[in-house]
């Protein structure tokens, strides 16, 4: 089987596609070209893998987890450790190559949206060391419980715009983004920061996110001669888990499990588990599934991780929820903080609340796996950014 | 021929140029919208009904916030198409409606197609502001099918290739958005939206209408020569806004001049070099 997806058109099955106001429709299309002879271009892959090694710190280690998997008593644990990337998440891998594609282009100004802050940072962080101007926007409820981060951010020398509109998280911070593209296009790129959007925006992410899975692969053919029997990733937009999952997809022996956040239930409103509970529509430029009313008005969502409370999802995860290659799970707010607890006391590593997720599922997993199975989970990025609100989550937790 | 292409070219040919206000459905209220209605379309030649959407992505603050209050107040769009068809209304309402909505609220529409519906709500048009022409195709055959007029966008920032791709295929009149940006009124306009303008005149025999930042009358003088219609939008949103006690009187006061300021653009000159 040769997986060979998306499309020409950009289509994931019958997901994806460019649903984008007019005016960033040329944008788009010389995007798209810009990226297509870029990605074909030895000299182009070559300085992006130079920035990844030299400025992010690839390759990112493939790390067991002994203790953890002694506690759980099962399969054999492996964590890829995109915590340890420069800027402490994944994020920063899209944000070289998007990067490197603005320079290609002669544009000078990009625009970001963040939810967690991690984008953000890993955005001002690119913008910084190849001299682009830099604006983010963040959502001002994201602005105080991701707080830290959004110094960091000014310390890089971006721009970071609050975003009072509607749920004043995720979603807004994308609108305003593309709404300033919309507005200065021809001399800003929208570094979209995940696997959602319009086309080429899921391919060419992915296409970043990719050394993530490819350097498990290498490395733990080396470690164990032979490939993982489960991958386990926490899906928001999707640009982690894509990353780790794509390499592997035409293994078939490999199972693959995205985990969404559950929040506090399954109520509209009460969580970001899009694939799970929602429905198929259009928004922010691409068809897939989306939490939404039965009128096509956008859900609000709640998740303790801020990287995760989004209404949408990546189209190329409702391509494999819909052909059944990747099973979608969900796990709760609490399950995650236990399991952000969990990890730090057995391994020594505060994971963020977006992998802690991932980590969560394995209580679910690992009883049903032997100890010859090995399992690798997506470390996506480290929880420093969560301390303050991971302190008063499991204090409510504790004494409620 | 549709409806708004009909009421274009009749325009056209008596040398008088379109008024095309823009409302939110259901703003202020569910209650006054309908008589609002009524007494804009007096003004107008045809109305865009905004449907409101939760993220509307082309949009400036005025039309945020007036599609925040319609969500509030559970206005969707089968509410829309109700008050559409309701017979009264559609009597008080002589000129040809035109839809704008994003592109979510009508895939959602669960009871039966949407062009079908919208049909028997006496709808003559639709604007779908995030279906660039790449994706249009399925939409212009349902609407055609219920002789709909599809009407696309074209932006500055459009190649001359591809703005003669979508004038060839919009249906009714090609909506021109005036500068790069999102809806919401401007100060002046750049000398490239008069370039852009007489661009387009030149690339096509279909009807252009121009929007996007138009509040005043000196903005109408200006633009209509270029163009067969104004279509004003967030200006006469934000007086409804101001005026709570009377919106109503506050959209006569604001379409008045902007009337007159259209119907004074009609001189034998324009007609001649509209020919």
């Amino acid at each position: 089987m040769h997986y060979g997806q998306p499309d020409e058109r950009g289509r994931f099955g019958r997901f994806g596609g460019q649903y984008v106001p007019e005016t960033v429709m040329e944008a788009l299309l010389e995007l798209e070209r810009q990226f297509q002879s870029a990605w074909h271009d030895e000299a182009f892959r070559r300085l992006f893998h130079h920035h990844l090694r030299e400025f992010v710190g690839r390759p990112t280690p493939l790390y067991f987890a002994e203790r953890l998997t002694e506690a759980l008593g099962g399969a054999r644990i492996y964590l890829k450790r995109e915590d340890l990337c420069h800027t402490g998440a994944h994020k920063i891998n899209n944000c070289v190559g998007q990067a490197l594609l603005t320079l290609r282009m002669g544009k000078r100004r990009i625009v970001a949206e963040t939810g967690a802050g991690q984008h953000g940072v890993a955005t001002a962080a690119v913008a910084a060391r190849f001299g682009l101007e830099c604006i983010v926007y963040m959502g001002e409820i994201d602005m105080e419980r991701q707080a830290p981060n959004v110094f960091r951010m000014q310390l890089l020398g971006a721009e970071v715009v609050g975003v009072a509109e509607g749920s004043r998280t995720l979603k807004e911070a994308i609108n305003a983004a593309i709404r300033d593209w919309v507005t200065n296009v021809r001399t800003t790129h929208y570094l979209l920061g995940s696997v959602v959007g319009p086309h080429p925006y899921p391919v060419m992410v992915r296409s970043f996110q990719a050394v993530i899975g490819e350097e498990v692969k290498e490395q733990l053919l080396e470690r164990e001669g032979r490939l993982p029997d489960y991958l386990v990733a926490c899906v928001g937009g999707g640009s982690n888990s894509i990353g780790l999952f794509y390499p592997f997809l035409d293994e078939e022996s490999v199972q693959i499990i995205g985990v969404e956040a559950g929040g506090r239930g399954p109520g509209l409103g009460e969580h970001a588990a899009t694939l799970s509970f929602g429905t198929p529509g259009v928004l922010h430029g691409a068809h897939s599934f989306l939490l939404q009313d039965r009128f096509g008005q956008i859900a609000s969502t709640h998740s303790v991780s801020a990287g995760l409370d989004y209404p949408g999802v990546g189209p190329e995860h409702s391509f494999l929820k819909e052909t059944g290659r990747v099973t979608y799970v969900t796990v709760s707010d609490r399950e995650a903080l236990e399991a952000f607890e969990e990890l730090s006391e057995l391994e020594g590593i505060i994971p963020a609340l977006e992998p802690a997720h991932a980590l969560a599922f394995l209580r679910r997993l690992i009883p049903r796996t032997s100890k010859e199975d090995i399992v690798v989970v997506g470390l996506s990025g480290r929880g420093d950014k969560d301390l303050q609100l991971a302190r008063q989550a499991m204090e409510e937790y504790h004494h409620g | 021929m549709g409806e708004v292409a009909t009421r274009m070219t009749a325009l056209q040919r008596a040398g008088k140029k379109a008024l095309v206000p823009f409302v939110t459905a259901g703003f202020p209220t569910r209650d006054v919208f309908p008589q609002l209605l009524e007494e804009v379309s007096r003004f107008a030649d045809i109305i865009e009904i905004g449907v409101p959407f939760s993220d509307p992505l082309a949009d400036g603050p005025v039309i945020q916030h007036t599609s925040q209050v319609a969500l509030e107040q559970g206005v969707t769009l089968p509410w829309i198409l109700e008050m559409l068809a309701d017979q009264q209304a559609r009597a008080s309402v002589s000129v040809p409606v035109v839809l704008m909505s994003y592109l979510n609220p009508l895939l959602q529409i669960s009871d039966g197609d949407f062009f079908e519906r919208a049909r028997r709500a006496n709808v003559a048009g639709v604007i779908i502001p995030d279906l660039p022409v790449e994706e249009g195709a399925p939409y212009e055959i349902a609407a055609r099918d219920q002789q709909m007029d599809l009407i696309y966008l074209i932006a500055p920032t459009t190649s001359q290739e591809r703005a003669r791709l979508i004038a060839d295929r919009s249906q009714g009149f090609v909506y021109l958005v005036s500068i790069t940006g999102v809806t919401g009124a401007r100060d002046a306009f750049p000398a490239e939206t008069f370039d852009f303008l007489r661009r387009m005149r030149a690339l096509t025999n279909k009807p252009l209408c121009v929007g996007f930042g138009i509040s005043r009358p000196e903005q109408v003088r200006q633009l209509a020569p270029e163009v067969d219609g104004v279509i004003v939008g967030s200006s006469l949103l934000r007086v409804i806004m101001e005026a709570p006690s009377d919106p109503i009187r506050a959209a006569q006061r604001m379409l008045t001049p902007l009337r007159r300021a259209l119907d004074e653009s009609w001189s034998p000159s324009s007609v001649i070099n509209a020919e």
